[in-house]
């Protein structure tokens, strides 16, 4: 064993001479960008319209996927007009699926970049970027005797997954489901099969018709509502409204809920710079770079020329949003996307309150 | 202020602090229509440039497991040369710029690649784009001036040791690597005295080189070469097909030394290029450097292939200008940036690769002597002083 293994050690340090600098997976890249090891890519297989504004993409996940349960996320990295961009997308497919492919529900966001691109140009054949799924709206193990969906626009997504997934386990199930029309119902044929098979009771609500749901309507609609247990996905204010009458009906521990997007960025002047390791927090003003900022607070910070050409001063950004001191372009970071954008502190003025890896 | 080298004519006497700021402007405005457009085109561009780069060199090393067979050997060493110069210029000297980083992506990051030159990427960097890119020109802080060892203005005092410096040009160029691994260790000034040599942040960065430069020549004077091997005792050749390929890298890594050198030097070295002094750029202005970018560099005129082959420092005034945008756009700005060069009437120093060399060829000879007669001393500074001032 230990000789193999030392053989198989000396044979992999000499193909990885042989592609030095590089490492022998760059190269393999060039043809086969799925077999990279230590980064997880996948091929979109199909591109199929659910709605005027909703596509599903079936995706073929490369090396080193682990597979998805059902109501988790996945986040997809997508190349938009060059510059990738990282989303969390909610996984529509049943899990476990024999060919190892899984789809994502890709809905139209309001301004929303990269589902937007994604809408118009997804095409079979396209490589995307993928993290590891993850997230914790999901069905218990032990599946209880009763359970309620309640959803909202695209909110119907991480619950499509669990239904493909989990509906054979599943005994009296309740789906309460708010779009704006009949059309607009995101997977509404395959939701209306399921209820006319009677395997779910589908309450569809139609807001442009109807108004938006409130809480306290529900109970007419399921009369025993906090016997049973609750997933909710869709709109934050939904949401939050959601929470409240849970938590006055004292079952706010049978209600689960999942938010997508939350923060809304807006560049303004100036704010609050936080540097999560050392715990320092400035106060940096609109005018002033966060590398001076940072320094006349005593962070100790990397810098090169000071004039933003040599990149050597740059920071992960968590969250937040700074204006380029020189040119006035605008970078943000979201925690819901995990992706970190290196900012040039040097030239970088905050623009809101960040949060930065350092 | 910057001092300009002190000439018969001072290029910029003509113009007002004003002028110099109203520069800053107009170039601020060329940077921000490129960034506008910046995008998917470029990075396309940057990864189709990196797909055929290792396609050549996969397939010139396949060739050269035939090494023992010379047509193969001169295919393969033709194809390496080439992959080399690309894997060095288009794609290694503009990434590690940050050109791209503002793709996201981690694989083609200036803060991630490693190329194939034996400077570690991150001391070159700093070599380059925080002291050659701020201080370019300036005689004493920028180290691509003369590399520290040349005499490079007339205004510098001439010692007799000067006299073997186109020896010294020629052996760079052939090493050429190996000497910018050396200054970006500064290892004259490091080696000079005991603390230095002990300073353990310089250990930590000769160790570095060390292993940097280990692993390259184990890859091109080792791996490779045993790798033909094989193919050789089919021919009855084994030690002709190990030592075959072992040439082959080895001519592939001189042309590519003897090319970058030669297109660095042609970057500022030209009849007609300023250099500056080092009194205090300190509280320069966006201004004055860009002025003092303008003045300090010189391009090479030539065919799209040529921009390419030289990662397009051709276009040497551009990339000094804007140091961090795609270089394949600055082709698509040069006309822009020209006519502001007529407009403010500054010499835009250009010429075919040729005439470039031999006339950095030519200073480097001229300068191995001591000056003819001696230099006038003319203040010439950014902005202009007042002739009053200006006698200090
Ligand atoms: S310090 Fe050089 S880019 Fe910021
Ligand atoms: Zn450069």
């Amino acid at each position: 064993m230990a000789v193999t293994q030392k053989l198989r050690d000396g044979a992999w340090r000499v193909v990885e001479l042989i592609t030095t600098p590089v490492v022998p997976a760059d190269y393999l890249d060039v043809i086969a960008p799925l077999r990279n090891p230590t980064v997880l890519r996948a091929r979109i297989e199909a591109v199929r319209p659910e709605t005027a504004k909703a596509v599903t993409l079936e995706l073929r996940p490369g090396r080193g996927w682990q597979p998805h349960r059902p109501g988790q996320y996945v986040r997809l990295g997508v190349d938009v007009d060059g510059v990738r961009l990282w989303r969390a997308y909610s996984v529509s497919s049943a899990a476990g699926r024999s060919d190892g492919k899984f789809t994502v529900t890709v809905n139209a966001v309001e301004n929303g970049v990269v589902s937007s691109y994604l809408l118009a140009n997804a095409r079979k054949g396209m490589i995307v970027h993928l993290d590891l799924p993850d997230g914790e709206f999901l069905l218990p193990e032990r599946r209880p005797a009763k359970t309620l969906f309640i959803t909202a626009g695209s909110g119907i997504t991480p619950v499509m997954g669990m239904l493909r997934s989990a509906l054979h386990e599943l005994s009296d199930v309740v789906v309460v489901h708010s779009a704006r029309t009949a059309e607009a119902v995101v997977f509404g044929a395959e939701l209306r099969d399921l209820a006319t098979q009677g395997r779910i009771r589908l309450i569809e609500r139609h807001t442009r018709a109807d108004g938006r749901l409130k809480p306290d309507a529900l109970a007419d609609l399921v009369p025993d509502l906090f016997e049973r247990e609750t997933w909710a996905c869709g709109p934050g204010d939904l949401l939050d409204d959601l929470q409240e009458h849970w938590a006055d009906a004292g079952a706010a521990d049978r209600l689960h809920i999942e938010r997508f997007r939350t923060v809304v960025l807006v560049a303004g002047e100036g704010g609050t710079v936080t540097f999560e390791k050392s715990g320092l927090v400035v106060d940096s003003p609109g005018g002033t770079s966060i590398l001076e900022a940072g320094e006349a607070a005593g962070q100790l910070m990397k810098s090169g020329c000071r004039m933003g050409i040599c990149y050597k001063c740059v920071l992960p950004m968590r969250e937040g949003i700074v204006r380029d001191l020189r040119d006035g372009t605008i970078t943000t970071a979201s925690e819901v996307d995990g992706d970190k954008p290196l900012i040039q502190t040097c030239i970088s003025a905050a623009a809101g309150p960040c949060r930065l890896d350092a | 202020m910057t001092t300009l080298q002190r000439k018969e004519v001072n290029p910029i006497a003509h113009l007002s602090p004003e002028d110099i700021e109203q520069i800053g402007r107009e170039l601020d405005a060329i940077r921000d229509e490129v960034l506008a457009v910046r995008g998917e085109k470029d990075a396309k561009y940057i990864r189709r440039m990196i797909a055929v780069q290792r396609r050549l060199e996969v397939g010139s090393r396949a060739v050269l497991l035939f090494s023992v067979l010379p047509p193969a050997w001169i295919l393969g060493t033709i194809g390496l040369s080439i992959a080399k110069i690309l894997e060095n210029m288009e794609i290694g000297h503009n990434i590690l710029h940050g050109q791209y980083d503002f793709m996201r992506d981690p694989k083609i990051h200036s803060t991630t690649w490693e190329w194939d030159f034996a400077a570690p990427a991150e001391q070159w960097k700093h070599s380059h784009n925080e002291l050659h890119h701020k201080y370019t020109n300036v005689v004493g802080r920028d180290n691509d001036l003369g590399y520290g060892i040349m005499r490079v203005d007339e205004q510098q005092k001439w010692a007799p040791a000067h006299l073997g410096q186109p020896l010294y040009n020629f052996i760079n160029a052939c090493l050429f690597e190996y000497g910018i691994a050396a200054y970006d260790l500064e290892l004259g000034r490091n080696l000079a005295s005991k603390r230095r040599r002990n300073n353990p942040d310089f250990r930590a960065r000769l160790r570095q080189v060390g292993r940097k430069i280990r692993n390259q020549m184990l890859k091109d004077y080792v791996a490779h070469p045993a790798l033909s091997v094989p193919v050789g005792l089919a021919f009855g050749n084994p030690f002709g097909a190990f030592f075959g390929t072992m040439a082959a890298n080895a001519v592939a890594n001189v042309v590519r030394n003897l090319w970058s050198h030669s297109v660095i030097m042609c970057g500022h070295f030209p009849k007609g290029v300023e250099t500056f002094e080092r009194t205090s750029i300190t509280g320069e202005t966006r201004g004055e450097w860009y002025l003092r970018q303008m003045l300090g560099s010189a391009n090479i005129s030539g065919s799209k292939l040529m921009h390419i082959m030289t990662g397009n420092l051709s276009h040497q005034i551009e990339h000094h200008l804007f140091p961090d945008l795609p270089a394949s756009r600055y082709a698509e700005i040069a006309p822009k940036v020209r006519a502001l060069f007529e407009k403010y009437d500054l010499k835009y120093v250009t010429g075919p690769f040729v005439v470039q060399v031999a006339s950095a060829w030519a200073k480097v000879f001229r300068l191995a002597l001591p000056n003819r007669k001696p230099a006038r001393a003319i203040d010439h500074t950014i902005p202009p002083r007042h002739p009053a001032e200006a006698t200090v």
